[in-house]
């Protein structure tokens, strides 16, 4: 397929239209009828909260998931796309999150896998290398062919996925999170780029979560929630307010349990913080805050804001840049996990399965992970067997984890036991902060009820707590106070009891001016 | 309970699931002399009497009973040590490097104290070995640790060096200069002290001390793995790096720890290698094996075959301390070389590893729900942790 006649943003049958798409899994229907369309010429952004059904819709496209309903159409030609290669031989492209380079070859040989060389068995990779630079000259693309990949920022890196996508003459490129790994000044390059892609007659797809961005490049909106459509908007048309509205939708007003008591000694305090990321960037950007004890502080936010590599630091598993992290009288800024712990923290991770548990153990073995040491269940080093098993049958039954027996591998257990589980070894010790990421993510309903119904028990037995949450929903119910993370700071408080879900909503999106600061509410950095 | 019915429901996979793990270590072995029977018959020898002779060889009266032992002692303390570093998840491929140190450690200090007495010198030459080992294991485990350098190379490599460092000191430095020999010094120390020979607990036999010391310390072991907090530590670590640094154990410090563990193990092996020889010297031809007789090796099997569970071990290596001793038996009896025992020995792991494969497969097959449904836990599979620790380190 090449790119079709230069006729940019006129009326007709558009690139591609995706047609009541429905895709299901296992207990969730991830693409609930969703209609989409995309123009020649134009930039449409797919818009929503983590798990609205964005990344799904595009896989479907790609040919990486079959549809179980709906019908795609490709110039008006309604077709089958059954695996990427089909898809880029319709010329579709897609430019993952994670790009798809080979970390040790050249930009050239990049570009050239997986294409037909024109001298058949030998490569070509001087003419390959002359149409890169010729492509980079026509999009302004700073790209040396002979580059080799490890050696490029992550920048260069994602203009060499641009390029690749323009070598193969997609008239369709999807990009997933593009900016997510960029600086603002090289958003403004790739914007710069993505508009003179379009103006050849190319459609493009941009996913992102960031606000401001979206309604920046964007000729139509399409907004995603839980699955479903929920408007396609000109971008002309779309405020903020009306994108944060369409993307919050209106929430099911929860039953909330306020703290009984206020104004306990502060006993978790981050001060100016700041903490690199896995891809190098710094993510928590001068953050503050205090978790006083008796109450439960939500953080919200869209994820990649920060908020893991915030978590991390305090429980010593990230050292920070700078900054400090105080724990009760401990100052724990250079700290290894075993110290967090000394100093009394307790932390209920995001990633149960990797970090929470040993799925190899067994339920005891788990429940004994962070207490091996302790004189209660070991003397001169030998295990005390008996003291541990009373012990781990004690937790199992005030936990009501599910389980056959003790010895029962924790890679057995359904995803609530085995948060309950992590929670009965984490609380067993009576913390002085508690720390969980993510409480009930893929959790069923009872066992997210019984999570909630412990954490208020825990503030009200005068715990410090503080809970990092992308579930709105949780943080409204459960929280006293909400902080909201907004690229690596806290751009601003609200009150769950006070404040609405959209007005927090607006937060999340960056937009300061939503919500007044409380009274008496720590000073938050500014971003 | 509905999940009890769903496990009678597939009582039938169960039970050759069941098979499978509890017999996989006999069938494998009974498999391996199979083909060695072929093996034979091929070269023109009668099986049968091969096999009688390696059988009587190895296992009949108390004279090749005591011989089977002492030969299995180092098998046994190098699949022990093994064992310990496996469970950390760390491969120790550097028997062979910590067996020369061991002995070449505990040899210059038999030396070095010529005067003290048996109840003194006896623990000091066995403690100066595991401490050659630990040395020779440490570097390997820290490397691994602290700056993720393949142990698997770097134990290999560090076999290497230490066959130099072997043949330098016993063809320089600790050679013995009294011998009169015509065609230059061969590379062995003096006749050790009389007191650092390890006493025969049974008259008329090989049997010495060293054969219940490598017992008593593979029984140590076992504790120290499956009831003490450091060895949970070591199990913790081995199973899931994440969550142990979560957890806020020292992942490193006990990374590093198992494998000098592992390599005292392998020297303190290579020190009844030396004490408990017939020449009472430490004696090499130039390689590694020369000195070694491949336990460093051997040890590898030994430990597979005992399920890396140190007291199964002490079955193991008693089964192919028995091998080795009986295969020159049968060579005698048959005409077929010794080596053939060798060519046994690797199809054992063969079989085995291939056993657990299929073990492995008809589980993942049977039931997908696996994840998502609590079940009663599986009989312990004797092996599976081969394969596991494989697609551990790899998620």
């Amino acid at each position: 397929m090449t790119t079709p006649a230069a006729s940019p943003s006129r009326e007709g049958v558009p690139l591609l239209q995706m047609m009541g798409i429905t895709k299901r899994f296992p207990g969730v229907v991830a693409n609930d009828r969703v209609d989409f369309d995309v123009r020649s010429g134009e930039i449409h952004t797919l818009f929503g909260e983590n798990g609205a059904g964005k990344s799904t819709l595009m896989r479907v496209l790609y040919g990486l998931y079959r549809p179980d309903e709906g019908e795609i159409q490709v110039n008006g030609a309604k077709v089958a796309i059954t695996s990427p290669a089909d898809a880029i031989r319709r010329g579709i492209g897609m430019i993952h999150q994670h790009f798809m380079l080979v970390d040790t070859l050249s930009v050239a040989e990049n570009v050239a896998l997986g294409e037909k060389s024109q001298r058949g068995p030998l490569t070509d990779l001087g003419r390959v290398s002359e149409r890169i630079r010729e492509l980079a000259d026509t999009y302004r693309l700073n790209v040396d062919p002979q580059a080799i990949i490890w050696q490029l920022s992550v920048g260069e890196r994602q203009r060499v996925e641009i390029i690749k996508a323009l070598y193969r003459n997609v008239s369709l490129l999807v990009l997933d999170e593009p900016t997510a790994v960029l600086t603002p000044r090289e958003v403004d390059e790739l914007f710069v780029v993505l508009r003179q892609m379009t103006e050849g007659g190319r459609g493009l797809v941009f996913i992102s979560h960031k606000i401001h961005e979206v309604l920046d490049i964007s000729d139509r909106i399409t907004v995603l929630r839980a699955g479903r459509n929920v408007g396609t908007i000109q971008s002309s048309e779309a405020s903020r307010a009306r994108l944060v509205e369409l993307m919050v939708g209106r929430a099911v007003a929860l039953e909330s349990q306020p703290s009984k008591g206020t104004g306990g000694e502060v006993r978790l305090s981050v001060k100016d913080l700041h903490v690199k990321g896995d891809r190098g960037i710094e993510a928590v950007r001068g953050l503050s805050l205090e978790v006083s004890a008796g109450e439960i502080v939500g953080i919200a936010g869209v994820s990649g804001n920060g908020q893991r590599e915030l978590s991390e630091a305090i429980a010593g598993l990230r050292t920070p840049l700078s900054g400090s992290i105080r724990l009760g009288d401990a100052e724990l800024s250079a700290a290894n996990p075993a110290d967090a712990r000394a100093a009394g923290l307790a932390y209920v991770p995001e990633e149960r399965m990797r970090d929470g548990v040993v799925p190899f153990f067994t339920v005891a073995q788990n429940l004994l992970l962070v207490e091996n040491r302790s004189r209660d269940y070991s003397r001169l080093g030998f295990l005390r067997t008996r003291a541990i098993r009373r012990h781990c049958q004690e937790l199992i039954s005030a936990f009501d984890v599910r389980t056959p027996s003790l010895d029962t591998p924790a890679r057995n257990l359904s995803g609530g036991n085995i948060q309950k589980l992590i929670m009965a070894r984490e609380l067993s010790g009576s913390p002085q902060v508690l720390l969980v990421a993510q409480p009930t993510r893929g959790i069923d309903v009872g066992a997210t009820r019984y999570i909630h119904e412990r954490l208020v028990v825990q503030r009200d037995d005068g715990t410090a707590v503080l809970i990092i949450s992308e579930d709105l929903d949780e943080i409204m119910t459960i929280c006293d106070r909400v902080l909201v993370m907004y690229e690596g700071t806290i751009i601003g408080s609200a009150d769950p009891r006070v404040n609405t879900r959209e007005e927090i909503g607006m937060l999340m999106a960056g937009v300061k001016s939503a919500v007044p600061p409380l009274a008496g509410e720590p000073a938050t950095a500014s971003p | 309970m509905s999940r009890f019915s769903v496990a009678v429901g597939e009582a039938w996979k169960d039970r050759r699931r069941l098979l499978l793990s509890w017999f996989a270590l006999p069938l494998s072995l009974v498999a391996a002399l199979l083909l060695g029977a072929i093996m034979m018959l091929a070269l023109g020898a009668n099986p049968i009497t091969g096999y009688n002779a390696l059988i009587v060889g190895a296992f009949d009266g108390s004279y090749a009973l005591g011989s089977t032992a002492v030969r299995a002692a180092p098998l046994l303390l190098v699949a022990v040590g093994i064992c310990v570093a496996f469970r950390a998840n760390v491969f120790n491929i550097g028997g062979e490097g910590q067996l020369a140190m061991g002995g070449l450690a505990s040899s210059a200090t038999a030396l070095a104290l010529p005067n003290l007495p048996s109840i003194e010198l006896i623990p000091l030459v066995l403690l100066a070995g595991a401490a050659g080992g630990a040395a020779w294991g440490a570097i390997p485990g820290a490397f691994k640790a602290y700056f993720n350098v393949n142990e698997i190379l770097s134990t290999i490599m560090l076999n290497l060096v230490a066959v130099q460092i072997m043949n330098w000191l016993l063809a320089g430095p600790m050679v013995d200069k009294t011998q009169n020999s015509t065609y230059g010094l061969i590379p062995e120390t003096r006749l050790l002290p009389r007191a650092s020979w390890l006493p025969i607990l049974i008259p008329n036999t090989q049997l010495h001390l060293g054969v219940l010391i490598a017992v008593v310390v593979a029984v140590g072991v076992w504790v120290l793995i499956y009831r003490t907090s450091f060895g949970f530590r070591i199990q913790a670590v081995g199973l899931s790096r994440d969550a142990s640094r979560y957890a806020g154990m020292p992942v490193k410090r006990t990374m590093t720890l198992a494998m000098t563990i592992s390599g005292a193990m392998c020297g303190l092996a290579g020190a009844l290698l030396v004490f408990g020889s017939i020449s009472h010297r430490m004696v090499t031809d130039g390689s590694l094996t020369g000195f070694t007789g491949s336990d460093g090796f051997n040890g590898i099997v030994v430990a597979l075959f005992g399920a890396l569970n140190p007291l199964w071990t002490i079955i193991s290596a008693f089964l192919f301390g028995g091998l080795l001793v009986g295969g020159d038996a049968l060579q005698v009896a048959t005409g077929v070389p010794a080596d053939m025992v060798t060519a046994l020995e690797g199809l054992v792991v063969v079989f085995v590893v291939s056993l657990e494969y299929m073990r492995r497969r008809s589980r993942t097959t049977s039931s997908p729900s696996r994840r998502s449904r609590a079940r009663p836990t599986e009989p312990v599979a004797p092996a599976e942790s081969l394969v596991t620790a494989d697609e551990r380190s790899d998620p």
